[in-house]
């Protein structure tokens, strides 16, 4: 099945993520990351949604969200037309025969070394999720011992923006 | 000015037009009670919190306003889950108002807490825990304009005794513009040109007309469009009513519980017109069979039931009267004639079969289908009925002919035993000119009988039509059907007398078992001042089709 990312303008206010969250569920559908977090403006806060499915289910999920009364806008983002960035923080075993691997590792990858400790190498590596995902598998070697990844954020490219009040609000159902 | 929330909260539900809430007190909603025995409000005291959360969807479906229920945290809050999600489902208008634990104490699992409106989220058009008192007013306008609007549904406030007692200054804009919420009421017009396209080229056009057509007072829009266009039309339970029974071109209910000219319209139908239905399962049966060789219209004022069930030709998202009257622009007038006459005559084969006349003679018990015939010639259709759920529902849906719209009010979508009494006691509190019938199993019945005392406190006449085949007889048939007759848990022994039980709330009654006396009873039913319970014997072999 394909994935499908949405970026969601909501309501910042206390519930939202609950009210979406078990919106997906109760509906069945599967959530493959969602990230949230305030935007330029402190009353919106935007999801962005990376769902796992066909076109019938992204189309019933864009349809059930709006919805929501806390929903304000939805737009599905072209992966051609937009950038899609994912944080991971990743601890990985580290001895003295190993480290300077490691590093050339993290070089190649253009991540970045955070935190240092006798046997633990921190890991920070921003990218699209297959670069993390192939990163992660180079370190499998040594040993990950801990990944933190924060879920796909995306934006899309050149001058469109996604805004309260620009555009289609995307509540049409045709 | 400076108000408490619960002065807040009485102001505005007295903005808003309410006049009636039907509730239940408790502990957490003390300050609401002590303020609302002051107000110009009528609040009718059920027995159940459920009760309430019904009848308030009984007045709201019969008066097309919001109607409004109460209880209190925890215990009070979870008895009316049924009632909203029952009016969930079937797009009922309700506010109901829970009171909440004091807000510092949230969280702590303190006495009668429960997080109602994290349960409720599921089917709940929106819910709100109110955490400051300043926004109370703004809140309390903003449920009622989303519950009423769009596709309604029931919106709940959660308001916690501190914000109740306590005092914060009163802001009251009236402003209900909300930037997520924008229903849509208008249809597009190349759709609808399109429809009308259709319409032309069609030679077996059918409409199926949902409880949408009635939720937006489109009955009087339908009917000059399907005389002008000459399509047969046919209702899901939802929408009976939305064209009178009697009607030429009403083919009767669809679906699994529907009947054969209904059925068979929608199978060679080129066209089918979906209007303010969810084309849900009941209805359709196996989807990829159903409508197999139409053109799929399908017009609803929520886009996220378009394409749900059932892939469209024609989608149109708006409000169905608003679109009824602007396709009256596009449509022609051409009377689809030949397929009249041939769909009629599987109305008359139809009928053959389900007439229950030539069993009258039968002894020992009464034919219910009997009886709703009967009953509908002594009512000429115009009584409202409220019915349970079971046997007793299909049995009226498909017997009861009912000649206007809105008269029918049954759990649809939820399928909730005991919705009929309390939402009767709704209805008859919003129209108290019009007869309103509960029709009723024994099942059903007892599921929420308690609501008798309700009835008799505030003087709520209702006539009760009791079917008694001491059976759950709906579970029955299918354990018939689907388990080879291995009858489990569907015997109601200790079925208490109703018509004893009935006297104990002084309603008079009558228990009946012969056909032959079915027209004198409902008779003197229907002419007694007061309320009147019927208890119909019904064989358990009576079947629902």
């Amino acid at each position: 099945m394909a994935k499908h990312t949405l970026s969601v303008l909501v309501e910042n206010q206390a519930g939202v993520l609950s009210r979406v969250a078990g919106l997906f569920s109760r509906r069945g559908f599967n959530i493959d990351s969602l990230a949230v977090g305030i935007t330029e403006d402190a009353n919106v806060s935007r999801m962005t949604i990376v769902v796992d499915g066909d076109d019938y289910t992204v189309e019933q999920v864009t349809k059930q969200l709006n919805k929501l009364i806390d929903v304000i806008k939805i737009r599905q983002l072209d992966p051609n037309d937009s950038v899609n960035r994912e944080l991971a923080l990743i601890k990985v075993n580290a001895t003295s025969t190993t480290r300077s691997e490691i590093m050339q590792m993290v070089d190649i990858f253009r991540a970045k070394i955070v935190d240092v400790s006798k046997n633990t190498l921190t890991v920070e590596m921003t990218g699209s999720g297959s670069k993390i995902a192939a990163f992660e598998d180079m370190l499998k070697q040594f040993g990950i011992k801990e990944m933190v990844r924060t879920g796909i954020i995306a934006i899309e490219r050149g001058n469109q923006v996604i805004k309260v009040g620009s555009g289609e609000n995307g509540a049409s159902g045709e | 000015m400076k108000l408490t929330g619960a002065q807040t909260l009485i102001k505005v539900l007295e903005n808003e037009g309410v006049t009636t809430i039907f509730g239940y007190p408790g502990a957490a909603n003390g300050p609401i009670y002590d303020e609302l025995s002051r107000s110009e409000i009528k609040h009718i005291l059920t027995r159940h919190e459920q009760g309430a959360a019904h009848a308030a969807s009984g007045y709201a479906r019969i008066t097309g306003k919001v109607g409004v229920c109460m209880a209190t945290s925890g215990p009070g809050a979870t008895n009316l889950i049924t009632g909203i999600a029952t009016a969930y489902m079937d797009s009922i208008p309700i506010v109901a108002i829970t009171g909440q634990v004091p807000t510092e104490m949230i969280g702590r699992d303190v006495f009668q807490e429960v997080d109602i409106t994290g349960a409720t989220a599921p089917f709940c058009k929106h819910s709100y825990l109110v955490k400051d008192g300043k926004n109370l007013a703004k809140i309390v306008h903003q449920a009622f304009h989303i519950a009423g609007s769009g596709r309604p549904g029931p919106v709940l406030i959660d308001i916690p005794i501190d914000i109740q007692a306590g005092a914060s200054e009163f802001t009251y804009s009236g402003e209900s513009d909300i930037r997520g919420y924008k229903p849509t009421y208008e249809g597009h017009v190349l759709q609808l040109k399109k429809i009308a396209k259709a319409v032309q080229e069609a030679s077996s056009p059918v409409i199926c007309a949902g409880g949408g057509v009635i939720t937006s007072d489109a009955a009087e829009e339908l009917l000059a469009f399907i005389e002008k266009a000459g399509i047969p039309v046919t209702t899901t339970l939802m929408g009976i009513g939305a064209i009178p029974a009697k009607h030429p071109l009403y083919l009767g209910m669809l679906g699994s519980h529907g009947v054969y000219a209904a059925n068979q319209a929608v199978a060679e139908a080129d066209l089918l017109i979906i209007m303010g239905a969810r084309a849900g399962d009941r209805a359709t049966g196996q989807r990829d069979k159903f409508a197999k060789d139409a053109k799929i219209v399908h017009i609803d004022i929520d886009p996220a039931e378009i394409g749900k069930n059932l892939g469209t030709n024609i989608p149109v998202v708006g409000d169905i009267k608003t679109i009824l009257k602007q396709l009256s622009k596009y449509i022609q007038q051409d009377y689809k004639k030949e397929w009249v006459d041939t769909v009629s005559q599987w109305k008359r084969g139809g009928a053959e079969k389900i007439n229950p006349a030539d069993e009258i003679k039968q002894s020992q018990y009464v034919n219910p289908k009997y009886v709703l015939k009967v009953l509908s010639e002594m009512t000429e259709g115009k009584a409202i009925v409220a019915t349970e759920v079971g046997q007793n529902q299909i049995w009226a849906a498909n017997h009861y002919q009912l000649s206007f719209a809105g008269g029918f009010l049954t759990s649809g979508g939820l399928g909730t035993m005991g919705y009929g009494l309390p939402a009767a006691i709704g209805a008859k509190v919003g129209c108290p000119d019009k007869t309103v019938i509960v029709i009723s199993g024994d099942g059903s019945f007892q599921m929420n009988l308690q609501e008798l005392a309700t009835m008799k406190q505030w003087g709520i006449e209702l006539k009760i039509i009791l079917f008694n085949n001491s059976r759950l007889g709906m579970v029955r048939e299918l354990q018939k059907m689907k388990y080879s007759s291995n009858y489990f848990a569907v015997v109601l022994e200790g079925n208490p007398d109703f018509v004893t039980l009935a006297s104990a709330y002084d309603i008079q009654g009558e228990k009946i078992t012969q056909n032959e006396e079915v027209k004198d009873a409902l008779a003197r039913a229907l002419n007694a001042p007061g309320s009147y319970l019927l208890e119909f014997m019904i064989d358990p072999e009576e079947s629902t089709l």
